[in-house]
C-alpha cells in the first residue's frame, strides 16, 4: 500500500528513541516562478538570497514580537521534545519542536547575537548555507503549525511562528512551496482554493437542492450571491463536493431552513480557507481576507458565518477583525464572525431545532478536536466553548459519543497530521506518519466503546483522514462533518408526514 | 587596595552596568516589537486580569511545565526556588541594619541551597541520559548548568564547610554600594563564587538566561483572547492599511 513503513498502532502511546534523517528527503514540490510571482514573490531562488534571507530575517524580528522573543528565550529544556505529532510518527529529531525551531535559530544567533557572532561552536550558531536552506525547506514543511508543543512550552514558544517566518523567508528567497502558493493564485483569481468558477458553483448548488429535496421532501435553499440575506455563509470550498465535507454544508442548509434565516453563500468570497496564514505572508493573508468584507458589503448581509474549517475559523476568529475590520456595518448584536456551531447550539438552546437522535443509532461517535479551532481561537462567550460546543451539538442529535483519551483532545489535540499546507499528496509519507498519535487515540475509543465514526469540523483533517484512515486498518469513509449528524438527525417541521409519497425512501441512511 | 580587591571591584561594576543596561536594551526591545496578530494560546483569560493570572501561575507554579514533564517540573522548580531563598539570603549582605524577614528567612536560605543544586544536577543529568534532550543541547547548555553548580558549590562550601570572613564579605558589598571600596578576603572559595557570579552576571542579557524577561513578552500568553471585540492593529499593519487606501 505505501512505499514506506507506516507505523504501528500499539497497546499504549510510548515516546520512541530518535533516529537521525528518517525524514530528510521528505520534501515538497517548489513552486514555479507563475506560482510565486502573482503573490509578490521572485520566481526563483535569488542569486543573493543569502543577503536577502539574512535581511528578511532581521526585519521580520523587528515586525513580530513573537519572533524576537521565541528566538530569545529556549532554555533548550526538553518539555516540547516529545510533543509533535510528527516527531512521534517518524522519531526524526528534527521534527522535535525545538529542534526545528533551532534550523532557524541557529542562523539568527550567528547572525543577530553577540554570542553566535564571536563564538558560534559554543552556543550551536551556524552559517547560512544552502544545505542549512535544504533542510529549511525540509523541516519547515514538516510542521502544520497546530502549535500543541506551545501548550507546553514554558515560555509559550510557539513553533508555528517560527515557521511561518521560516517559509516567509524562503518565498522572499524564491523558494516557495507550490501546494500553497499554487492555490492562493487560484483563490485570487477564482475565488477559491479549488478553481471552481462561478456557474459551476451554482450548478452544483442547484444540485445540492435538488438532492436535499428528493431526500426530505423539503425544497431546502442552498442559495449564492443573493442580496439583502442575513446571513453569509463563508466555507471551504471542499464542502461544495467532496465526501464527506458537502453532507456538512448539506446539515448548514437544513439548519438555516429550520430556524427561518435567510443566507446566501458568496461566489467571490467561495472560500473559507486563507493559506496566507500558512504561508506566513500578513499581506496575502490580508489580501484573502478582504474578498469577505468586500462580499458582505456587496451583498448587504447582517452577518458573517464560517463553516466548519479549522485554520479558516482561527483566521477568522483571531485575525479578520484585525485584517479586514472594522466590522461597524454589520448587526452588533452578533458576534464577527460567528461559527456554523456557534449558531447551530445556540440554535438547540432556545429549542428551535429538533432532533431524532435515533437517525444516528448507526454510528458510535468520537469527536477530534482541530488544532486550530482548539488552541488558536474560541467559541462562545468562554474560553474552552471551542471544546464544549461542538460536543453539546453531538450529544443533541446522536446517543452515542465517547471522548478519546484526555491527552489527546481539547488543548491537547493531536493535529490530523495534514494541516498547515501539508495536505499534498506529494508530503503522503509524512501525513500517514504525522496522524499516527491520533490514530492511536483513535483505537484506544475503538476498542473500549466499539466507535465507529470519527467526527471533525475542519475541511483538511476530513480531507486528511479520509486518506490515512486505510492505512491504519480504518474505514475512509469512517470520518464524519459535524454537521452531517445535524442533517440526519434534525426533524424539518414542513417535512411531509410519513404517510405521504415519500415514505419508501425515507431510511437510506 | 590590594590587586584582587581591586580587580573584582571593576569586575561587579562592569558586570553591573552590562547586566542592567543589557537587559534594558532586551526589555525595550521586546517592548517595542509590535505583536501584529492575536495569538494567545487558547483556552486563554478573556479578560486582562485574566491575563495577569495566567503569567501569574506560570511564574510562580510553571504551570505549562507541569503540563509537560513531571521530572523536567521537579528539577526546574527546585533549582528556580531554592536559588529564589538563596538570593533573598544573600540580601543580608546589602543591607545594614538587615531587613527582620531577611534575617528571620536565613536557615531556610541556607538549605534551600540543597534544592537549588539537586534541581540544577537533575536537569543536567537530563542532558545526559534523555537521547531527545542530549540531541539538542549545546555545549553552552553544558555551560551555563556548570556555572550554575560552579556557584552553588562555592557557596555552599564557604556555608557549610569552610567559612570565610564574612563581615569583611559585606564591608566589601556595601563599599561597592556606596562607591567607596573596602577589602575583599581572598579565599579560593570565595573568589571563585564572585567570579562565577560576575561571568552570570555578563552572559544574562545575551545568553538563553532571557527566557526570565522573555516570558512576561511572550504573545501566546500575554494575550487577551478578545479578538472579535476588540480590533487589534499593530502600527505598521495601520500603515499598511493606509497605503492601500490612498
Amino acid at each position: 500500500m505505501a512505499d514506506f513503513e507506516v507505523p504501528v498502532l500499539r497497546e499504549y502511546p510510548i515516546i520512541p528513541k530518535l533516529k537521525e534523517g528518517t525524514m530528510a528527503h521528505s520534501s515538497p514540490y517548489v513552486a514555479k516562478a507563475v506560482m510565486q510571482e502573482p503573490l509578490g514573490f521572485p520566481g526563483e531562488l535569488l542569486d543573493n538570497w543569502k543577503e536577502v534571507a539574512i535581511e528578511k530575517m532581521g526585519e521580520l524580528c523587528g515586525k513580530y514580537r513573537s519572533l524576537q522573543v521565541y528566538l530569545d528565550s529556549c532554555v533548550k529544556c526538553g518539555a516540547c521534545t516529545d510533543k509533535c505529532h510528527y516527531y512521534l510518527g517518524t522519531t526524526d529529531p528534527k521534527n522535535m519542536p525545538v529542534a526545528r525551531q533551532d534550523l532557524l535559530r541557529k542562523v539568527y544567533r550567528r547572525y543577530f547575537t553577540f554570542a553566535g557572532k564571536y563564538f558560534p561552536k559554543l552556543v550551536g550558531a551556524a552559517d547560512l548555507t544552502e544545505e542549512v536552506l535544504d533542510d529549511w525547506y525540509s523541516y519547515f514543511h514538516q510542521c502544520s503549525q497546530c502549535r500543541r508543543c506551545s501548550v507546553f512550552c514554558p515560555y509559550g514558544i510557539d513553533t508555528a511562528e517560527i515557521s511561518m517566518a521560516a517559509r516567509e523567508i524562503m518565498d522572499a528567497v524564491g523558494k516557495g512551496q507550490k501546494y500553497c502558493n499554487e492555490i492562493i493564485g487560484k483563490v485570487f483569481k477564482i475565488g477559491n482554493n479549488l478553481g471552481l468558477p462561478e456557474p459551476a458553483l451554482r450548478d452544483t448548488l442547484e444540485g445540492i437542492e435538488e438532492d436535499v429535496e428528493d431526500d426530505t421532501g423539503v425544497k431546502v435553499r442552498y442559495p449564492l450571491d443573493e442580496k439583502g440575506a442575513e446571513v453569509l455563509l463563508v466555507t471551504p470550498s471542499a464542502d461544495f463536493f467532496a465526501e464527506p465535507h458537502v453532507d456538512g454544508l448539506i446539515g448548514y442548509g437544513k439548519v438555516f431552513h429550520e430556524a427561518g434565516i435567510s443566507w446566501t453563500l458568496s461566489s467571490k468570497a467561495s472560500e473559507a480557507a486563507n493559506f496566507g496564514m500558512f504561508i506566513g505572508s500578513y499581506e496575502n493573508m490580508r489580501r484573502v481576507s478582504m474578498r469577505i468584507r468586500e462580499a458582505a458589503l456587496e451583498l448587504g448581509v447582517k452577518r458573517i458565518v464560517f463553516g466548519e474549517c479549522g485554520h479558516a475559523w482561527r483566521v477568522a476568529y483571531s485575525f479578520l477583525n484585525t485584517l479586514a475590520g472594522p466590522f461597524d456595518f454589520l448587526d452588533p448584536r452578533y458576534p464577527v464572525p460567528q461559527h456554523i456551531c456557534e449558531l447551530t447550539n445556540g440554535l438547540i438552546k432556545e429549542g428551535k431545532l429538533k432532533f431524532d437522535k435515533s437517525l444516528n443509532d448507526d454510528m458510535k461517535l468520537t469527536f477530534h478536536d482541530s488544532c486550530n479551532v482548539a488552541r488558536a481561537s474560541r467559541m462562545g462567550d468562554k474560553p474552552g466553548g471551542q471544546f464544549v460546543i461542538p460536543r453539546e451539538i453531538i450529544k443533541a442529535c446522536c446517543n452515542h459519543f465517547y471522548d478519546m483519551p484526555a491527552d489527546t483532545i481539547h488543548e491537547s489535540t493531536y493535529c490530523c497530521g495534514g494541516g498547515g499546507g501539508l495536505l499534498t499528496d506529494d508530503l503522503m509519507e509524512l501525513r500517514v506518519k504525522g496522524a499516527m498519535p491520533r490514530m492511536q487515540a483513535l483505537k484506544t475509543v475503538v476498542e473500549e466503546h466499539g466507535v465507529t465514526n470519527l467526527v471533525a469540523i475542519c475541511a483538511i483533517c476530513k480531507s486528511q483522514f479520509a486518506k490515512t484512515l486505510p492505512y491504519y486498518g480504518f474505514d475512509m469513509n469512517s470520518i464524519v462533518s459535524l454537521h452531517q449528524l445535524v442533517s440526519n438527525a434534525i426533524i424539518l417541521s414542513d417535512a411531509p408526514k410519513d404517510d405521504d409519497e415519500n415514505d419508501d425512501d425515507g431510511d437510506d441512511a | 587596595m590590594s590587586l584582587v580587591t581591586g580587580l573584582y571591584v571593576v569586575l561587579f561594576y562592569a558586570a553591573t552596568v552590562l547586566l542592567v543596561v543589557g537587559l534594558a536594551f532586551r526589555i525595550k526591545k521586546y517592548a517595542s516589537t509590535p505583536a501584529p496578530l492575536k495569538i494567545p494560546t487558547t483556552p486563554a483569560p478573556t479578560t486582562q486580569s485574566g491575563v495577569v493570572l495566567r503569567l501569574f501561575r506560570e511564574v510562580v507554579f510553571f504551570e505549562s511545565l507541569f503540563k509537560s514533564n513531571k521530572w523536567i517540573w521537579l528539577f526546574g522548580y527546585l533549582f528556580h526556588f531554592g536559588m529564589l531563598l538563596v538570593l533573598l539570603r544573600h540580601l543580608r549582605y546589602f543591607t545594614d541594619p538587615v531587613w527582620t524577614w531577611v534575617a528571620l528567612m536565613q536557615p531556610f536560605g541556607k538549605y534551600a541551597s540543597f534544592a537549588m543544586l539537586a534541581g540544577l544536577l537533575g536537569l543536567w543529568a537530563r542532558r545526559f541520559l534523555v537521547d531527545r534532550v542530549r540531541y539538542i543541547s549545546a555545549p553552552s547548555d553544558h555551560l551555563m548548568l556548570a556555572l550554575l553548580v560552579g556557584i552553588a558549590i562555592t557557596g555552599m562550601g564557604m556555608t557549610f564547610v569552610a567559612h570565610t570572613d564574612i563581615v569583611m564579605v559585606k564591608g566589601f558589598f556595601l563599599g561597592l554600594m556606596r562607591f567607596s571600596p573596602q577589602p575583599l578576603p581572598t579565599d579560593p572559595l570565595l573568589l571563585a563564587h564572585l567570579g562565577m557570579v560576575v561571568a552570570l552576571m555578563i552572559v544574562f542579557p545575551i545568553s538563553k538566561l532571557l527566557h526570565a524577561p522573555g516570558v512576561f513578552f511572550s504573545p501566546s500568553r500575554n494575550q487577551v483572547d478578545n479578538p472579535r471585540e476588540k480590533r487589534h492593529l499593530a502600527p505598521w499593519a495601520a500603515r499598511l492599511e493606509s497605503g492601500e487606501q490612498r
